[in-house]
């Protein structure tokens, strides 16, 4: 597995998702400047870290989704290759058009931090399989703007093709209004998109990776991916 | 346009904040009556918030050095020796007033400059903390003012992405007219890259990097600049706003750009803008330097020399810069996408000049602006002393299960989720332990070293007897630090206090430093950074005088970092410190009792030290499975907490009294042990001459607090815990 992470300039979490990486695959990825135009060559997954992008007053992710790395990312996804879009990384692929919906502001229109359940809605992708289906695995969240709202027949879609990966849960693992932290359409917190190659989550995964800082339940899914190439 | 500028006249020199005297005084210096531009420089730098005039005197008797200590007060941060060649670099800085007028971004540009301040200095940070006061919660300010700061303090931590992992939140009422907001920032560099503002060589380029300059935050300018306009400008808001991206980019920048050797000195642009950076750099190095503004990145058109130096846009930074490097630096700035401009240049002539438009528009000595600034002694009155009460008489109003409940749920002790979980605590994956615990605990890199963090001050305490609150706090920063396993290093000081012309306020000042100064000696725990925030007072109430502190310890190995949360059901539970049972200036007598009166507990710097190295001594050998100072609310309070954060119960068993569960002697610690080493541990306390007592078990869902008293169980005592300040925050009613 070769990794690479895009770095914007208000990038903040490329570091926390390259230790993830390293831990999962062995090496650290390649730390790739959004004003680049071509990935390096032979990566297998592209990570868009989460981040405020280019500040992101206005739309999350709506500048960098037209930052030139980003030909590059949709290339590789269109090719098949590996994507992963972390928080701002999500924004940033809904904003590209890699994957449907757009990430409003949350519910109770303040910031939240903390740690969250999510249920693993399918085990069998390349992002999962390290998981059982319908595990409630311990996340971070940590973002403002995370309210995932979709068109009606999109979301028939999405739910019908298996698309969604993550739902905010309790620690038994239901799916319950109390349990969703910022008012996500049917408790999303991450999709996939058609191929299931390219998937965006508003939890931080990397950010469970340690025994020591929250506990480890985020690595699944960095093993998973080391696992598929 | 010509800008017509006004004529210099007492009125003009009062409202720039000047006496007769200093204005007098400056006559003196420069043998001339000052430009316009010039008198702005001046009242800028001889204000309170840059001079310190009246708190310079006291704050010489405060220890601030230690072999440790690599960097103490004077620069933009402190810095302490923290082994393996790594150095830890912080401060804490207040942004009290602009928080007042505009909560959301007189909270951000407070942390915002705090950050700037570290890494300023080559460090790159590696986490916030935050002390915050506001008036009563029910006064119609409160939620409002709450809501905007909480809310500016993540907006700017959150995007620049340092976690803000601990803090100190607070209520009462002498904060109706005046909040406190107290922003520390703490950073790690290589010892041997530390980066200061100290000017060096002649003729090198200064270089201006950063966001641009405006025309907000112009100190004092309202009025003056009205008066020179042709038109009627319309009021600026004096308080700025902030920019955590932009603040982003310089923060890589600036590391980048030290990493390259290209830089000589750096300063950033904080209160007083480009005229207190620049004439520090040049002072510091004994130089002169020469500014041309009109190479200055502006945001607006036609802004004056007077109006550039007074500027307090934010995210800037002013640079001294190598000349055989200067193609290097560009292509870093270019890089990052930031203004870049050289701006002046070092001289040899010792003075300040600035030139707008070709023209001469200040031309001051460097070091006199600094060294001849005024120093007052003002006056002060010590406060009489108040008498200690009767703890005995103390009449319990309601059972103490009640009296538990009420106090988990009193704002001050009430859980801080609702504010916490606005920050992000986890960014960058090293925080082993975040808001809720003693100290906050910080992996530096992959580890195994841990920071160690905490925020402190007990104001009724400092009301009440300045001298014994000023060691509270020191003492307390010293306990919570103890309590997670860290050896404590050094601290920072944030002194907020109401108008240094009133002999009381003054005499609330010195008691407090005396205090902490006597703390800080005690406890090796130097002062190496701070600030000091006066005038806080509206309608002419003072806040309680407020010393808050930022501890800093070290951890050798951040996976023996001890916690609060009990563990094991069996434990017991060990007091240590003993039980006087002092109840004078306790939450449980203004909370419950409704009497806000008394003496404050007296700290003994001797026990208080041997109680902590016993502690630290428990937790290094793995000794103890859960520790808790005790503070605010004492005994009860400390084992309720414990046992909400393990989920798991505890009864007591000691005598039922107030004195005994609500008293706040300090220098005390809770801790929970195996039973079956319950003995060893009290034969070697008392080896340590620390006095310990068995004071209860651990287990069960709810927390009996003695013989005869009612169990309360844990989810009620969680819930009024967790739901007071939501519902607070959410109650309906008039806001002002």
């Amino acid at each position: 597995m070769r990794a690479a992470v895009v770095v914007f300039p208000g990038s903040n979490r490329e570091g926390d998702v390259a230790r993830a990486l390293k831990l999962a695959t062995g090496r650290p990825p390649d730390m790739v400047w959004h004003a680049e135009r071509d990935l390096p060559a032979g990566v297998d997954l592209v990570v868009l870290p989460g981040g405020f992008s280019y500040g992101d007053y206005l739309r999350c992710g709506a500048i960098a989704a037209r930052a030139h790395a980003m030909d590059a990312v949709r290339a590789h996804a269109a090719r098949g290759g590996y994507v992963l879009g972390i928080c701002n990384g999500f924004q940033i692929l809904c904003e590209g058009g890699l994957l449907p919906g757009v990430l409003m502001r949350n519910r109770d229109l303040r910031f939240v931090s903390k740690m969250q359940r999510i249920r693993v809605e399918r085990a069998d992708t390349a992002f999962t399989r390290a998981y059982a289906k319908g595990q409630a695995i311990e996340v971070a969240i940590a973002h403002g703007e995370g309210n995932y709202e979709v068109d009606d027949e999109t979301m028939a879609r999405l739910e019908g093709e298996g698309r969604v990966a993550f739902r905010y849960c309790d620690a038994a693992g239901a799916v319950t209004e109390a349990a969703n932290p910022n008012g996500s359409t049917a408790g999303i917190a991450g999709i996939y998109s058609e191929r299931l190659n390219v998937l965006g989550l508003m939890p931080h995964p990397e950010n469970l990776v340690d025994p020591l800082v929250g506990g480890t339940d985020g690595r699944g899914l960095f093993d998973s991916l080391a696992r598929a190439a | 346009m010509t800008v017509r500028e006004p004529a210099i006249d007492d009125a003009l020199v009062a409202a720039h904040g000047l006496t007769g005297e200093e204005y007098a005084r400056l006559v003196a210096l420069i043998g001339r009556v000052p430009s316009f531009t010039e008198l702005g420089v001046v009242s800028a730098m001889w204000n309170e918030h840059c001079s310190y005039k009246s708190s310079r005197i006291h704050l010489r008797g405060l220890p601030t050095s230690a072999p440790w200590v690599i960097q103490g007060p004077g620069e933009n941060a402190g810095v302490i020796d923290i082994g393996d060649g790594d150095a830890c670099v912080f401060k804490m800085e207040s942004h009290n007033h602009p928080s007042f007028i505009e909560p959301y971004q007189g909270a951000t540009t407070g942390v915002g400059g705090i950050l700037r301040d570290v890494f300023t200095m080559g460090a790159r940070p590696v986490a916030c903390l935050n002390f915050l006061r506001f008036g009563a919660i029910d006064h119609p300010k409160t939620r409002r003012l709450v809501a905007g700061v909480v809310a500016g303090i993540g907006g700017y931590g959150n995007s620049f992405g340092v976690p803000t992992v601990g803090g100190s939140v607070g209520f009462h009422p002498r904060y109706d007219g005046n909040i406190l907001v107290n922003a520390m920032a703490v950073g790690v560099a290589r010892a041997d890259s530390i980066w200061y503002s100290k000017a060096t060589g002649v003729g090198n380029p200064i270089v201006y990097l950063g966001s641009k300059t405006g025309r907000d935050g112009i100190h004092g300018a309202t009025m003056a600049s009205a008066s020179f306009e042709a038109d009627a400008e319309e009021k600026r808001p004096t308080v700025q706003v902030g920019d955590p991206f932009a603040e982003k980019l310089l923060l890589e920048a600036c590391l980048e750009l030290m990493a390259t050797g290209a830089v000589v000195a750096i300063q950033d642009m904080g209160a007083a803008g480009l005229t207190s950076s620049a004439v520090e750099m040049g002072a510091k190095g004994d130089l002169g330097i020469e500014l041309d503004l009109d190479a200055v990145p502006c945001r607006e058109e036609g802004m004056s020399a007077y109006e550039m130096m007074l500027s307090e846009s934010q995210e800037r930074m002013l640079m001294v810069l190598k000349p055989e490097k200067r193609a290097e630096a560009e292509a870093v700035f270019r890089k990052w996408e930031l203004d870049f401009a050289v701006i002046g240049r070092t001289t040899d002539t010792k003075r300040f000049v600035v030139k707008r438009h070709g023209e001469v528009k200040a031309d001051l000595p460097i070091r006199e602006l600094g060294d001849q600034a005024p120093l007052y002694d003002r006056p002060w009155t010590p406060p009489a002393p108040p008498a200690r009460i009767d703890d005995a008489a103390v009449a319990p109003p309601m059972p103490h299960d009640r009296a538990l409940l009420a106090l988990l749920a009193s704002p001050d002790l009430c859980s801080k989720r609702w504010v916490y979980e606005q920050y992000d605590a986890l960014i960058l994956g090293n925080t082993v332990q975040g808001p809720g615990g003693d100290s906050a605990v910080v992996r530096l890199g992959d580890g195994p070293k841990a920071l160690a963090l905490t925020v402190d001050c007990t104001p009724r305490y400092c009301e009440a007897d300045p001298v014994e609150g000023g060691k509270q706090a020191v003492a307390e920063a010293w306990r919570n630090l103890c309590a997670v396993g860290a050896t404590p290093l050094a601290l920072t000081d944030n002194l907020n206090f109401g108008n240094p012309q009133k002999p009381e306020a003054m005499g609330q000042f010195v008691g407090c430093l005396q205090g902490l100064g006597e703390a800080a000696r005690a406890l090796d725990f130097p002062v190496v950074s701070g600030n000091v925030s006066l005038y806080n007072e509206t309608m002419g109430a003072g806040i309680l005088p407020t010393p808050a502190i930022g501890g800093v310890g070290l951890l050798k190995d951040a996976g023996k970092s001890m916690g609060i949360a009990l563990k094991r059901a069996g434990d017991r539970l060990m007091l240590l410190g003993g039980d006087p049972g002092w109840l004078g200036q306790s939450l449980y007598l203004r909370e419950i009792c409704g009497r806000e009166e008394g003496a404050p507990p007296p700290v003994d710097l001797a026990a208080e030290r041997r109680a902590g190295e016993f502690v630290r001594s428990l937790i290094a050998d793995g000794a103890v499975a859960a520790v808790h100072d005790l503070s605010d609310g004492g005994l009860a309070i400390a084992a309720a907490e414990m046992a909400l954060a393990g989920g798991l119960g505890a009864t007591l068993d000691g005598p039922a009294t107030a004195q005994f569960l609500f008293g706040e002697d300090q220098g005390r610690y809770l801790v929970a042990v195996a039973s079956g080493e319950a003995a060893g541990l009290l034969a070697r306390a008392a080896g340590a001459g620390v006095p310990a007592r068995d004071v209860g078990a651990v287990g069960g869902s709810s927390v009996t607090l003695g013989p005869g008293c009612v169990p309360s169980a844990l989810s009620a005592l969680r819930a009024a815990h967790e739901d007071a300040l939501p519902r607070h925050m959410a109650a309906a009613g008039p806001e002002a």
